[in-house]
């Protein structure tokens, strides 16, 4: 297997996690491993519980079964000052962006570091700076989110992603719904963040050039299981329709 | 499955609107719900970390920003209500009685009353919907992952503004009802606004006014938990914002006159 940059720590650890909600269960037996440094792209249909997963592992959810360890920390039972501060390494891009609408640019990126206990209020402009200019939207810095574009709100919801410096980020779908262009620019900007700060990701997507871009490895869910795990060229030439099925209109 | 149920959401428009629990284990189900939701405010209102900055926006928002609706009201039920108590106390040669009347009727009920409704009406969707968008759009889960707690943020503060500003905008409202009073008994007779508000408050009391404005504390905390937590708590989908909207104002404008109920039962037994 290629795993570019991995260098074997294990920082998240999935087990025996099963998700139901009332009768219904989403996610029936996942394990997955992912080492520092390692890009994992997640494929599957749509209502599969990809974004189940992501929300398991953050916290958002309570599995129902099974356990999640992040940095080596068992994260589920956590209580919610020591969640909060495993939580803070972790970067979590939303479906939705789900950027603050009452809040301009520049308030949006300085709302999750002003919260930390430790900031210093002399780093925070540089560091919006920064981070606005990592995703080339410098200018939009005083803007409200309801006067950007669909492609340049994933973009800021990305830098404030990137505010807290995270060592693992979640990508939920990041580039649904934008055009080919943009979803191309955003498949770059994590491959560049990817490579600029070393970080682990793991990207729930449909986007097939983007996963072929920067996955180390792929893996594949169906019925709540993980059905296929491998390289984007061992995938693309599986033996399994389903799993081809993913790759064939690229 | 899941879109079947969608397609028929949407053709139904009666979805937006507020349903009435359709069976009485539900109804309980809700009711304690709400009651847990309060609860879990008023420990939020007293337990640190505050959020201060975030708080005195809210009072802005909802104190300063209903002003002038609450100012109108005031004034359109003062007019009103001397000019038709005017005549009929006339008949009776009691016209003098019509400035402590209307302070009575005012300051009372009708005050506390009409401005709530009005308030849970303007508020109270308004929270719904803004919470309600905000859950939809998942901003509620990011404030929880970048550590910040969306309960105390979002929740606590707005219950705090709509507690502590609606008995100040009440208190408003019946000081410019009474002024309306005053300019109504002036189109036919003609008095003087310091005769007038001496008229007013002959015959009431402190005893009176207490228990007033304790309902109006009352009021605005019940406006505020309903309308947080109808947004708090609503669906997945964008149809969901709409009905955390609608019913948070049917709630809390039934709950303000179910409160006042119980609140006039229980001051004639005090005092
Ligand atoms: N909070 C929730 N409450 C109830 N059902 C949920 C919740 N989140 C997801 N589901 C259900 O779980 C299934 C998987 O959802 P999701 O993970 O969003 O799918 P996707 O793979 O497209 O991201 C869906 O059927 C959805 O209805
Ligand atoms: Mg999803």
């Amino acid at each position: 297997m290629d795993n570019n940059g991995a260098n074997g720590d294990i920082v998240l650890e999935i087990s025996g996690l099963q998700k139901s909600f009332g009768d219904y269960t989403v996610l029936e037996d996942i394990e997955l491993e992912i080492s520092k440094g390692e890009t994992i792209v997640l494929l599957g249909k749509s209502g599969t519980g990809k974004s189940v997963i992501l929300q398991c592992i953050i916290g958002l959810l309570i599995p129902t079964k099974g356990t999640i360890k992040v940095f080596g920390e068992e994260f589920t039972n956590l209580p919610e000052d020591k969640k909060n501060l495993i939580r803070r390494r972790i970067g979590f891009l939303f479906q939705s962006g789900a950027l603050y609408d009452s809040m301009t640019v520049r308030q949006n990126l300085e709302f999750p570091v002003i919260r930390q206990p430790d900031y210093k209020k002399s780093d925070l402009t540089p560091k919006v700076e920064e981070a606005l200019k990592n995703v080339s939207l410098s200018d939009a810095v005083d803007k409200m989110p309801s006067e950007l574009s669909g492609g340049m709100k994933k973009r800021i919801a990305l830098a404030r992603t990137l505010m807290l410096d995270p060592e693992i980020i979640l990508y939920d779908e990041p580039t649904t719904g934008l055009d080919p262009v943009t979803s191309n620019e955003i498949s770059h900007l994590i491959l560049e963040m990817q490579k600029k700060f070393n970080v682990t990701s793991l990207i729930v997507t449909h986007d097939i050039p983007c996963a072929k871009l920067v996955a180390d490895r792929i893996i594949v869910l169906k019925e709540g299981k993980i059905t296929a795990m491998g390289s984007y060229d061992e995938l693309e030439k599986s033996e399994d329709e389903f799993v081809r099925g993913f790759f064939e209109f690229s | 499955m899941a879109a079947d149920t969608k397609t028929s959401q949407l053709q139904d428009v009666k979805k937006f609107r507020f349903k009435f629990p359709e069976s009485v284990e539900s109804l309980f189900l809700k009711v304690a719900m709400l009651s847990v939701f309060a609860l879990k405010c008023l420990k939020g209102i007293f337990r640190p970390p505050f959020e201060f900055v975030e708080s005195l926006k809210q009072f802005y928002e909802i104190g300063y920003k209903s002003f002038g609706l609450i100012a109108i009201t005031g004034f359109i039920i003062g007019l009103t209500l001397t000019l038709q108590s005017v005549p009929t106390l006339n008949k009776f040669g009691a016209e003098s009685l019509v400035p402590s009347m209307v302070a009575l009727a005012v300051i009372l009920e009708i005050g506390p009353v009409i401005s709530s409704l009005i308030f849970a009406g303007k508020i109270g969707s308004g929270i719904g919907a803004e919470l309600g968008s905000m859950k939809v759009t998942e901003q509620i889960s990011a404030m929880e992952v970048s550590g910040t707690n969306p309960f105390k943020y979002l929740v606590v503060t707005r219950v705090i503004a709509t507690t502590l500003m609606l008995p100040l905008l009440v208190i408003l409202a019946d000081s410019i009802a009474l002024f309306g009073g005053f300019i109504a008994v002036n189109l036919t007779n003609s008095t003087s606004l310091e005769l007038f508000m001496i008229n007013s408050f002959s015959s009431i009391d402190l005893k009176d006014i207490i228990p007033a404005v304790v309902k109006t504390f009352l009021f605005g905390f019940s406006i505020g938990v309903v309308g947080c937590y109808e947004g708090y708590n609503a669906d997945r989908g964008t149809e969901s914002v709409g009905i955390a909207a609608n019913t948070a104002v049917v709630i809390s404008s039934l709950l303000v006159i179910l409160i006042d109920m119980v609140m006039v039962q229980l001051t004639s037994i005090i005092f």
